[in-house]
């Protein structure tokens, strides 16, 4: 029978919540890696026993952990301890928490300032992990979103990192400026179709797109319009807040933007607007079903400066019809006095046949709904507040 | 015989209880123990320094013979009761929030 395993960062820790099929009888492990903050936790579409964290904290900066095994034992990629940490002539050896930008003049025009909150530009300084994406083919790639705004790419597994250096050099770097939370790339979305096409989104630049797996990129936001920046349809500067796509239909794209919920059907060359009959535009994660692909999910928040549910009432909306029209799913949340935020990297979908949909709260409760969104219970309620939340479908 | 008093996280890290022992030449310095400190846990590369200016983490401060050192030179010399194992290198994180 098929499981489920739940990854789940939090402020204090990650956990993983495993599950049969059913969904309805759960394991909590955990904490791992206990008092730091886990943004991000995702296992390798090729070899599911190997999973990723992003292991971060404000005092000692940022740690990469790899486990092998689902998450029973965990190490640092890199250099085993009693080697030399650096090479024969002196040079630093690759290291698993290492992410250094590429100013080489060689790869495009490599960026050495950004805006400011304050207009000022600001030199690009490396912060920490969002977000890891593992390729579909080998388990030992994955791509890294980092703050300051950039993308680098393993291929030994975690050991060493690069930066492919083409986004920052794609010439517009002094235009992007950080959100609230940080200047933070925070989505990758690779084509299973076509590896060379990648989409990343950056708080507050935008969307990009590559078609060359990397090496050069240019900003797809024609159709956004955000009034918080000087010009609302500028080329650059939208805070994107998370986008989505189905498998099966990688040219279709979904957006939660910082205000308004949008739609692409020409990978992200236009956007129109779906934000329909939802109470509120504003809000942090965007999925798509499993198996329907014009089915969507996102959480409503009431507004940029006050990230809880409108109404006290915390709701999911479904739509069936890619946008539009919106469906509100209450059963089994709290529809009253309810102010959690839902992060945008705190939702995601399992591939069961009936599709599971999972969401985890600034207020440390993780839900899962085993029926595509109609009903939810919460599998834990009292997790530090939870910054990411990613499932695996094993069999 | 060089003792090493890290924070709780990074010793959480490194999968160690208690102090650290290193072995460090003359010169005993500061930059001479960390860079044998992170020779013995190539996992603390960047946590205490920044993997390329090295300079010490904003958060991070240094402390011997309860003298505050963190901003001392790194290439001068520890007191004689840390160079010789009888008092520790503090490795300590700033109080602030959490």
């Amino acid at each position: 029978m098929s499981r489920v395993r739940v990854l789940v960062g939090t402020k204090k820790g990650a956990f993983i919540l495993s599950s049969d099929g059913r969904r309805q009888k759960w394991e909590v492990s955990g904490p791992l890696f206990a008092g730091w903050e886990i943004y991000h936790v995702k296992g390798s579409p090729a070899d599911p026993d190997r999973l990723y964290a992003s292991q971060t904290s404000g005092w000692f900066g940022q740690i990469i952990q790899r486990s092998s095994n689902g998450g029973r034992t965990w190490e640092q990629p890199g250099t085993e301890p009693g080697e030399p940490t650096t090479t024969p002539d002196g040079m630093p050896k690759g290291e698993s928490n290492k992410f250094v930008y590429d100013t080489s003049p060689g790869r495009g025009k490599p960026l050495t300032t950004h805006q400011w909150y304050d207009g000022t530009q600001h030199p690009w300084e490396f912060k920490r992990v969002w977000h890891l994406e593992p390729s579909f083919a080998d388990r030992d790639t994955v791509y890294a979103g980092v703050e300051d705004a950039a993308i680098f790419r393993t291929t030994d597994g975690g050991k060493s990192w690069h930066e492919l250096a083409g986004l920052r050099g794609h010439g517009s770097g002094p235009r992007w400026q950080p959100g609230a939370g940080g200047m933070g790339l925070h989505t990758i979305l690779i084509d299973p179709k076509n590896a060379a096409r990648m989409y990343v989104a950056i708080s507050a630049a935008g969307a990009f797109r590559t078609d060359d797996a990397g090496r050069s990129w240019k900003p797809i936001n024609r159709g956004l319009r955000s009034q918080y920046i000087p010009d609302p349809t500028a080329e650059i500067g939208h805070c994107v807040h998370r986008i989505a796509m189905h498998g099966k239909r990688p040219n279709v794209l979904f957006m939660q933007k910082h205000w308004d919920v949008m739609r692409s059907d020409d990978a992200g060359e236009s956007w129109t607007e779906i934000s329909g009959n939802l109470p509120t535009d504003f809000g942090f994660p965007i999925e798509v079903h499993a198996h329907e692909p014009d089915t969507v999910y996102v959480v409503p928040i009431k507004s940029d400066g006050e990230h809880y549910p409108p109404e006290g009432k915390l709701r999911v909306y479904r739509s069936r019809t890619g946008g539009g029209e919106w469906e509100a799913l209450t059963k089994g949340l709290p529809q009253r006095d309810c102010y959690v935020n839902v992060l945008r990297e705190a939702m995601a979908v399992d591939t069961l046949d009936e599709c599971g949909v999972y969401f985890g709260t600034t207020g440390g409760q993780v839900y899962v709904s085993a029926d595509a969104g109609d009903s939810f219970t919460a599998i834990v309620r009292d997790l530090p507040g939870v910054l990411s939340v990613e499932v695996q479908t094993l069999s | 015989m060089i003792r090493v008093v890290l924070p709780a996280h990074l010793l959480t890290l490194i999968r160690v209880t208690g102090e650290v022992s290193l072995d460090v030449e003359d010169p005993v310095t500061l930059r001479a123990v960390l860079d044998a400190l992170e020779e013995r846990y190539p996992m603390l590369r960047g946590t205490i320094r920044d993997h390329v200016s090295r300079e010490r983490r904003p958060f991070v401060r240094f402390f011997a013979c309860e003298a505050d050192i963190s901003h001392d030179p790194t290439d001068a010399a520890l007191p004689p009761p840390v160079a010789s194992g009888t008092e520790p290198l503090l490795v300590v994180a700033a109080i602030a929030g959490g």
